[in-house]
């Protein structure tokens, strides 16, 4: 683990990249303690320009931009989170469950994923929303949902290749059980993808759920969030830039740090010797695309 | 190879069936449904039952689906519920609106992304293309939205004031009227696919330019532009195509957010106003066309991989 830290951090940009992400997730998880005002006090008139007081200046309805700011970042992290732990979760043990189980079960598991893979991945979260209603907790079911049968395309593939192994032959010759197979042999030898595709996972969930909230479908005003507070504030984007800049700034640098650390942690994980390349071919998200799965088992192999 | 084009197509069209079958199932199963969704929790019972048997909600599910599946391919897609008019009549304009969007974020987007990718791959690890790597790998990893709205502040209300934050156009209008507004909404679509088709085309034409074919022509003295267009990016065209294709589909769902940022008037701006007023043949309608737009990207993405990877065209003649 401490080996594998250390190689991320040797690459530059995976020390960026965490740099990044630590900074977001400070001002998301410390921020509520410190801001200065309450988020829903009326502190003084719409869009008013920064002062000593209030630096980020108020918002549409009078708010502190800045306490706002520092109290709507965690909600955001939790549901991205839950999101994740959800979508990967699932979507491995199905894809390891079609993977093992091959034949019948392994058709109908993964069809059932290419339908849900033949929605573009947002109109498929509005399609739900937009019959029961902007709740949360919908919305985080929803984004799990949504990377499952993506997941289980990557960890079929990765089952698919340890399935054939001897140790794997052995318990099945010895009569164990095909979950306890599944638990004890096959899960602990597909861990590598499980982290990295939980790193991709988790920035696409950020970039989901955010724009889910700007599109008004999160958290509810006037419950302080970033991707709301994007929304509410654009119409006074002529008066004052900070209610709108300041949070797509924060989930831009979340989404990119946490883009940059994941690469780094499949390259640390390749073993750290080839040559840093950039833009070599992306190994990260680009949804719907079969190719994905083909990319980032290659660069594991 | 015709057969299995064939297959690729028969595939494809199952794939549109079965998401007709979610999208239905999940409009008229769920809670909520089309009825109350129209008259809200506080309908009479007799406004509730005069609702239900005006959209059919009372006939077997299996009738309701067909009579929706046939109304949508005849191209009759029935009303919507919250002003009366027909869905197509009021999506159709849309449609046009998010296409030239599209359209012209292909048409200048993809040209440039190529070359940006060719040149950094010539002069690999040099200025342009460190500064363009880095960026590509910023654009790739922000939200569609996010830097919608970087080109809203730094183009229109904040740094300059060049061009409109929002698309005004007057309701029928066509947005080609007032070109000023298409700027901001194509240049996001374009920063959104560059990174994935700057990239792609890069590491293609490394590969290619490592070969040992490329070698030997530069051995031969061949000049640096022959060798780069004419021997070669034939060969890293091929796979970029397809990415191409499935970039674009991809688009089906960020052109949502895209136009929200603009106001745009597109089908994914309809469609979120759609869902606010629970509108439930609009919404089915434009999930539908946006479903479809995706599926027949993919769809074509493959059938360019099959033409030009000479394995499954080998095999595929084979069996043909």
């Amino acid at each position: 683990m401490t080996r594998v830290l250390g190689r991320i951090l040797s690459l530059g940009s995976g020390a960026v990249g965490l740099a990044l992400v630590l900074i977001v997730v400070a001002i998301a998880l410390i921020g509520p303690f410190v801001a200065p005002h309450s988020p829903t006090a009326f502190v003084s008139f719409s869009f008013a320009h920064p002062t000593g007081k209030y630096p980020l200046g108020t918002d549409m309805m009078g708010h502190d931009t800045l306490s706002r700011v520092l109290k709507g970042g965690w909600r955001i992290l939790i549901m991205s989170t839950g999101a994740t732990i959800l979508g990967v979760g699932t979507g491995a043990l199905f894809g390891i469950w079609a993977g093992y189980a091959k034949g019948v079960t392994d058709e109908a598991i993964m069809r059932a994923a290419d339908v849900l893979m033949a929605f573009p991945q947002i109109i498929l979260a509005l399609l739900f929303i937009s019959l029961l209603g902007p709740r949360l907790w919908l919305l985080t079911v929803l984004v799990g949902a949504i990377h499952a049968p993506q997941v289980a395309r990557v960890f079929r593939a990765a089952t698919l290749r340890v399935a054939g192994e001897d140790f794997v032959r052995h318990a099945e010759s010895l009569g164990v059980a095909a979950w306890k197979i599944i638990l004890r042999e096959i899960l602990p030898n597909v861990t590598s993808p499980l982290m990295v595709e939980f790193g991709l996972r988790l920035a696409y969930s950020v970039t989901l759920i955010a724009g889910l909230s700007f599109l008004g479908f999160g958290v509810q005003p006037p419950t302080p969030d970033w991707g709301t507070m994007i929304n509410e504030n654009r119409i006074g984007l002529m008066a004052s830039p900070w209610p709108v800049l300041i949070p797509i700034l924060l989930i831009a640098l979340l989404t990119i740090g946490m883009n940059l650390l994941t690469d780094a942690l499949a390259r640390a994980m390749l073993g750290g010797a080839r040559r840093v390349d950039l833009a070599s071919p992306p190994i990260e998200d680009m949804p719907g695309a079969a190719e994905r799965e083909i990319a980032v088992a290659g660069v594991l192999r | 190879m015709k057969r299995l084009i064939i297959r690729r197509l028969l595939f494809g069209l199952l794939t549109l069936f079965l998401v007709s079958v979610v999208i239905f199932a999940a409009t008229e199963i769920l809670p909520g449904n089309a009825a109350r969704a129209l008259l809200g929790r506080d309908a009479t019972p007799d406004a509730l039952a005069a609702a239900v048997a005006r959209l059919h909600l009372d006939r077997p599910l299996t009738t309701q689906y067909g009579l929706w599946l046939g109304g949508i391919l005849t191209g009759q897609p029935g009303n919507s519920l919250v002003n009366g008019r027909s869905v197509l009549g009021q999506v159709m304009p849309r449609v046009e609106n998010s296409l030239t969007l599209l359209v012209l974020a292909g048409l200048v987007g993809v040209p440039i992304s190529l070359l940006a990718g060719i040149f950094a791959a010539s002069r690999r690890s040099g200025f342009f293309d460190n500064v363009v790597s880095v960026t590509a790998l910023g654009l790739a990893a922000t939200p569609e939205f996010v830097v919608g709205f970087f080109t809203v502040i730094v183009f229109a209300t904040s740094v300059f004031h060049w061009l409109p934050p929002v698309s005004m156009v007057a309701p029928g209008a066509s947005v080609l009227a007032r070109p000023q507004i298409l700027v901001l909404p194509v240049l996001t679509l374009i920063l959104v696919i560059f990174p994935y088709l700057f990239r792609m085309i890069r590491s293609s034409m490394i590969e290619i330019l490592q070969s040992d074919y490329v070698e030997m022509a530069r051995l031969k003295g061949v000049s640096r532009g022959r060798i780069i267009f004419v021997h070669a990016l034939p060969n890293a065209i091929a796979p970029t195509v397809q990415v191409i294709a499935l970039t674009f589909a991809y688009l089906a769902g960020g052109v949502v957010l895209v136009e929200y940022v603009f106001a745009y008037p597109g089908i994914g701006q309809s469609l979120i106003y759609a869902i606010f007023a629970r509108d439930v043949p609009v919404i089915q309608f434009e999930v539908i066309l946006l479903a479809a737009f995706y599926v027949g990207l993919n769809i074509l993405a493959d059938l360019i991989t099959i033409l030009v990877t000479p394995k499954l065209r080998a095999r595929a003649w084979q069996t043909s």
